[in-house]
């Protein structure tokens, strides 16, 4: 990978980083606009076992962005793509959260958290729906996600159980 | 490093129940303010206490603490997972994963369908609002800059129309 495409990756997700509201996951479907469609840096594949991958492990999900960085140009892309994402956000949090502290009560704020509410509904469900790109035509995989999203709505217990039994199923070969 | 698949339940253990740094109403205001913000919510809010507390160094503190650890930990599965990508059991189990991150992802959508109701949009047009933004990120695959700066400001400006002053 050209420095020029690395600096593209990273001012890809400087701008992404400010356009995440209501959690960087968010933005998957951008990201893979950018990364999958675009440029075809990295495969549907990739992308889904990216998320996966930094679901399953300790740490706040939003490491599946240095996964993807690793997976586009190795350390560098992780580099990349991990200050892109965290450094508009960081700036903006430090200096809004006292800002908004001192407004909480005002219809502009409010009028926002509002609005963009049902936006960040809508991305959500549009980031689910990039995931399922890699398995659209395995029945076996419809299954299991309608499980998980069962036994999330239904009961308490960790995301963790189910990570390892998507994990379970997928290694022998049943999704 | 206890965060598996999402850190807010612990966070909130240990800063309301056991450090007293917060009160609960104060985790809550403040975890809806970090939502809101761009970026992580789990990282900005723990650089909201972190400020609160220690001021600007107890931010970064903070961001450091929560990334470190994890980051590496997650760098070297990535990079263990490039040299077995070709045995079918580790391809298989990811792909597995896989699924069941897209299930939870779906999952968190459905529990927060609910808060459409007391949003002062009116239910039906934070439906169309959100629904508007699936599709024209999923089947038009328009640019989530476009999306935002299209559809956010429409939002924004019917709930300041309804909102009462």
């Amino acid at each position: 990978m050209s420095p020029a495409d690395l600096l593209g990756l990273f001012g890809h997700f400087l701008l992404l980083s400010l356009l995440a509201i209501g959690g960087a996951i968010t933005t998957a479907p951008d990201m893979h606009r950018y990364l999958v469609t675009e440029h075809g840096w990295i495969s549907d594949g990739q992308f889904t076992a990216s998320i996966a991958m930094a679901q399953a492990a300790p740490g706040p999900n939003l490491l599946f962005v240095a996964v993807l960085g690793w997976n586009v140009a190795g350390p560098l892309g992780a580099l990349a793509t991990m200050t892109g994402i965290l450094l508009p956000s960081t700036l903006l949090t430090l200096w809004a959260t006292r800002w908004a502290q001192a407004r909480r009560d005002t219809v502009g704020v409010r009028a926002f958290t509002a609005g963009m509410a049902p936006l960040t509904l809508g991305l959500l469900a549009a980031t689910s729906w990039v995931l399922t790109q890699p398995f659209r035509l395995q029945p076996g995989a419809w299954v299991l996600l309608a499980v998980t999203v069962g036994l999330t709505l239904h009961t308490r217990i960790s995301p963790l159980w189910m990570v390892g039994l998507g994990a379970l199923a997928g290694g022998l070969g049943l999704v | 490093m206890q965060g598996f698949g999402g850190v807010l339940a612990v966070a909130q253990r240990e800063l309301v129940e056991r450090k007293r740094w917060l009160e609960h109403e104060e985790f809550l205001e403040l975890l809806s303010v970090a939502q809101v913000l761009p970026g992580p919510n789990i990282v900005n809010l723990s650089m909201m206490i972190g400020d609160r507390w220690f001021g600007v160094r107890g931010a970064m503190a903070a961001l450091a603490g929560m990334l470190t650890l994890p980051l590496l930990i997650v760098l070297v599965l990535a990079s263990l997972y490039g040299r077995y990508e070709s045995q079918p059991a580790v391809s298989g189990a990811l792909r597995g994963m896989g699924v069941v991150a897209a299930g939870l992802v779906f999952a968190t959508a459905l529990k927060l369908l609910p808060t459409l109701r007391s949003n002062p949009l009116g239910r039906f047009s934070g439906l169309g609002f959100a629904a508007a933004t699936t599709l024209a990120v999923t089947l038009l695959h328009w640019p989530l800059l476009w999306v935002i700066a299209g559809l956010g400001p429409l939002a924004i400006a019917s709930a300041w129309r309804r909102l009462p002053r």
